[in-house]
């Protein structure tokens, strides 16, 4: 890059010297415009470079920028509501959830559909747990109606069943609804391939084909019966005229009967055509039953307005739950609000994590600064036997470590033991120190100390001792010939050796885990129980998002403060 | 019921042609589990034995279990899906088989009936609590103390309400650091009778008023997070009383002398058990199935019980437990489920706990920090 910018800045003295001669364009050897040709050459080179780092690039943007992007995203993507439920969601835009009204009949019908259709692809209880995050009772709820969604619509079965006993023959209905040529096909295949001793066996290869005619004649039902049908064929092995469909189609098929006018029946000759119509002359005889109360009665949570209006809210394909549910606030039908008072939490985690992440660094540079200060100006074997010391806690495994801390620190612990033996504190009054913030930020100094130490030691080994014997023989006091003429050169040591530490112990885990108690846990605790436990994803991205941005708005203002030029790692 | 049955005829079908294809089975499982004492247990009890029977077949075991859900997920989006079998708690169970990430399973097509020709259905019971989930053993959450450490004159614990008297049990004490358990507990102690405690519970009041009761005793615990923390608090004689597995009580008493008092009152059960991941290839998924109806026959489950101190989730395993492997001792008396034991029990509420722990961790947490 070095020759790129020393031939650029050739470029415009070129031009300039061009400008000054005023005899038009420079133009090179093949008789092209310099600054064109220059460009050329440039554009070469910058290729070549950009050729050199692309594989760490790539490397860089597959394993690790792309799956963090891919996380983050989680905290505001929400298709899973109306990706499962699409006929209700959009039902549910015309209705008002402040009104205090349960939704519309259609409304339930569309949520029959969806339903049936979710525990045919068993997508229903994902969607309870993902509802669950914003209303308690919601996995229940979906969990409890999944296992009964074929009762809902059952009124309407039975109904067809007084009218007429063929209507729950598997074999009438599937006369009915599919091409005959396939009907015929399929059961002659069922003859070859019987159903095995616990159902199941071969799957039949054609896909379903219906009857022409039967779409625009009945054209909801139909389209049910092809979507039961397909799931019938590749997720049970049956074909059509071996099973009954879903009680929805018996809604579907009222409705349809209800709408079609019987000179349009009458006209119709397909197969059963005649139940058709005798059917349709004695639709009056039909007591049909509300969906909405069905509903209720599998689950009386669905006679709830809130748990529409969660639904509701939670609709649209983004949303801003996640993050708002991040810093302690909620999203619901009256709009955004804070969290009740007992179920903040989010916010003094965040406060804390960033409190004890200074902590611990001001503590890193405290005692970190004279060890270093120590390696620095030590003869090289002494220094080096300390460097010793120093690195090997650092090859110690992490919970090692943090264990012998709860050894030390407990109350029956070394520590306190030995205090008690010294007569300092009474036996009955032992000090509390593991399982609270000083627990943590004992423990985490200790492991996080090396990172401190290492960019110290190697920016202090540049300064010259001369230094300091220079301001001391020109009158300067210790204090002063440290203060004024050392420390201003190890400042950028300090700086790295922060930078480290804060974001290391920003993002800690374990070790809080362990010795944090109540009082000691940070944010990255909660992140990990979203992400392990509750699997609330879509939370832990959004906290984690957070943190980022804390992180990098926090490397801005150092950046404006102290300049990140001034930070070095070594020599 | 119909969508229901129809979901279990698919599953089924899936599984109940193994038998006919058994030549097309994977020659390696992974198995995963909790590592320690009980992962070894398992070894001991069926993986060994099936491995002798079938020794072309090669397990691999991954210690995963505590973050088996966050990693099935992981997996099952990534599309690759590297564990045959996975032991999980039942509650873990639970929230796989609503994502779909397990297989759905028909517990008498899968599973071989007792030894006394019960079928498994009935077998395992109402043990199967999700159409997923294929149980082992039970375990429970129990409290222990530490009779010296007692204050002079008190008599002994018999009740788990001796973990919120501070009067007459000073001292600190330990509880899991969540709400699940100690909620139950510390209604119980309120004055709440036992089958109404998840009435109660569900209401925000309820919630308020068993936070209440563990406020009186907020001061003096220390949450673990990890069950061993519970064995070497006490041990250390940090703690007078607390709560862990019964399994980990067990094996510090009797493994390592350590001079604790088990105090069954109020135990809570729970279960753990097998699910088999959503989306196998059908030879590995007709070589687990071969392995899981070995794996959990009477014999087998009641010979787990000679390396730990669970009990067998088929009824008709209890009468086969035995001795300890190593210690001699008769495991019987140690099982949560041993009469003399579980005179007064709980059984962890399961669908209680999937609609209210985000609601009730959240105050819980929040309670915490404050």
């Amino acid at each position: 890059m070095a020759d790129a910018i020393d031939t650029n800045t050739g470029t415009t003295r070129a031009d300039r010297r061009a400008e000054a001669a005023d005899t038009g364009p420079v133009l090179a050897s093949d008789g092209t415009p310099l600054k064109a040709s220059l460009r050329r050459a440039l554009r070469a080179q910058k290729l070549r470079a950009l050729m050199l780092v692309a594989p760490l690039l790539v490397f860089i943007l597959v394993t690790f920028v792309a799956p963090i992007a891919d996380m983050l995203f989680r905290s505001v993507e929400n298709q899973i509501v109306s990706q499962t439920l699409p006929r209700t969601t959009a039902e549910l835009q015309g209705w008002e959830s402040d009104s205090g009204d349960l939704p519309s009949e259609d409304t339930y019908r569309a949520l029959l559909t969806d339903l049936t259709l979710a525990v045919a692809a068993n997508t229903h209880t994902r969607l309870g747990s993902r509802l669950n995050y914003e209303q308690s009772g919601m996995s229940s709820i979906f969990r409890q109606t999944g296992r009964n969604i074929d009762d809902v619509a059952a009124p309407y079965l039975d109904n067809f069943e007084a009218l007429d006993p063929r209507w729950v023959e598997p074999g009438t209905l599937a006369a009915l609804m599919t091409d005959p040529d396939y009907f015929a096909a399929a059961r002659a295949w069922r003859e070859e391939n019987p159903v095995g001793p616990f159902g199941g066996g071969a799957t039949y290869d054609q896909p379903i084909r219906l009857n022409p005619g039967i779409g625009e004649l009945l054209p909801s039902a139909a389209a049910i019966f092809r979507d039961w049908a397909e799931y019938v064929r590749v997720e049970n092995s049956a074909v059509v005229g071996d099973e009954e469909p879903w009680s929805l189609f018996y809604l579907r098929l009222y409705q349809d009967l209800l709408n079609v006018s019987e000179a349009d029946l009458g006209a119709y000759d397909g197969p059963q055509s005649d139940l058709l119509l005798e059917t349709k002359r004695m639709l009056d005889q039909f007591q049909p039953v509300s969906i909405r109360d069905r509903f209720i009665e599998v689950d009386a949570g669905w006679g709830n307005p809130d748990i529409w209006a969660t639904i509701k809210v939670y609709s649209p394909s983004y949303t801003s739950g996640y993050f708002l549910n991040a810093v302690d606030m909620q999203l619901n039908a009256e709009g955004v609000s804070m969290q009740p008072e007992d179920e903040r939490i989010y916010g003094i985690l965040f406060k804390r994590t960033m409190f004890m992440s200074l902590m611990i660094t001001g503590s890193c540079i405290l005692l970190g600064y004279p060890i270093a200060w120590l390696l620095a100006n030590l003869p090289m074997r002494t220094a080096n036997l300390l460097m010793i010391l120093v690195l090997l806690p650092f090859w110690t495994s992490l919970l090692v470590r943090t264990s012998a801390w709860k050894v030390m620190l407990q109350q029956q612990g070394v520590i306190n033991d030995i205090l008690v033996w010294l007569g300092v504190v009474g036996d009955e009054s032992r000090l509390i120190m593991i399982n609270n913030q000083f627990g943590t930020i004992v423990a985490m100094t200790h492991i996080l100390l090396p990172f401190m130490i290492l960019p110290l030691y190697s920016v202090m080994q540049t300064i010259p001792p001369s230094y300091l014997r220079a301001a001391k023989s020109l009158g300067a006091t210790p204090f002063t010939a440290f203060w004024r003429v050392y420390f201003p050169q190890s400042v950028p040591g300090i700086g790295a050796g922060s930078i480290l530490v804060f974001i290391l112990a920003i993002g800690y885990y374990i070790t809080p885990e362990i010795v944090g108690g109540t009082s000691g846990t940070f944010i990255s605790n909660r992140i990990a129980y979203h992400i392990s436990s509750s699997l609330n994803w879509g939370l832990a991205a959004a906290l984690g998002s957070i943190l980022l941005g804390a992180v990098l708005i926090l490397y801005w203002a150092y950046d404006r403060i102290v300049g990140i030029d001034n930070v070095k790692l070594g020599g | 019921m119909k969508a229901a049955s129809f979901l279990m005829t698919g599953t089924a079908m899936a599984l109940a042609m193994t038998p006919a294809l058994a030549q097309e089975m994977s020659t390696d499982m992974t198995i995963v589990s909790w590592g320690g004492a009980y992962q070894n247990s398992q070894n001991e009890a069926y993986v060994k034995p099936y491995l002798e029977m079938n020794p072309d077949v090669s397990v691999t075991w991954d210690e995963s279990s505590n973050e088996a859900v966050a990693k099935l997920r992981a997996m099952n989006e990534a599309g690759n899906i590297t564990w045959d079998l996975v032991d999980v708690v039942a509650s873990d169970a639970i929230r796989l088989c609503d994502e779909g990430l397990a297989l759905e399973y028909n517990p008498d097509q899968l599973l071989v009936p007792g030894d006394d020709g019960t079928p498994a259905s009935e077998d395992f019971g109402d043990l199967i609590v999700s159409d997923c989930f294929i149980p082992q053993i039970v375990y429970s959450t129990t409290a222990a103390y530490r009779p010296d450490l007692l204050p002079e004159g008190a008599p002994a614990p018999t009740s788990i309400c001796a973990m919120f008297d501070l009067e007459t049990y000073p001292g600190k004490r330990t509880l899991e650091r969540r709400p699940i358990n100690n909620m139950e507990w510390a209604l119980y102690c309120d004055g709440v009778a036992k089958d109404e405690i998840y009435d109660v519970l569900g209401t925000p009041e309820g919630q308020d008023r068993a936070l209440a009761k563990l406020d009186t005793i907020k001061d003096e615990v220390v949450w673990w997070s990890a069950a061993a923390e519970p064995p070497q608090l006490l041990a250390d004689g940090e703690i007078v009383m607390g709560s862990s597995y019964n399994g980990r009580w067990f094996s510090a008493i009797e493994e390592q002398d350590q001079p604790f008092e088990m105090l069954w009152d109020m135990q809570v059960f729970d279960l753990d058990g097998w699910i088999i991941p959503a989306g196998l290839e059908p030879a590995a998924l007709n070589r687990v199935v071969d392995f899981v109806r070995f794996a959990t026959d009477t014999q087998r489950l009641a010979d787990q019980a000679a390396y730990i101190s669970y009990g067998p989730a088929r009824a008709s395993s209890a009468p086969l437990v035995g001795e300890h492997a190593e210690l001699g001792i008769a495991m019987g008396p140690h099982m949560p489920t041993d009469p003399a034991n579980s005179e007064n029990t709980l059984l962890y509420n399961y669908t209680f706990w999937a609609d209210y722990r985000d609601d009730i961790d959240a105050k819980f947490q929040s309670w915490l920090v404050q």
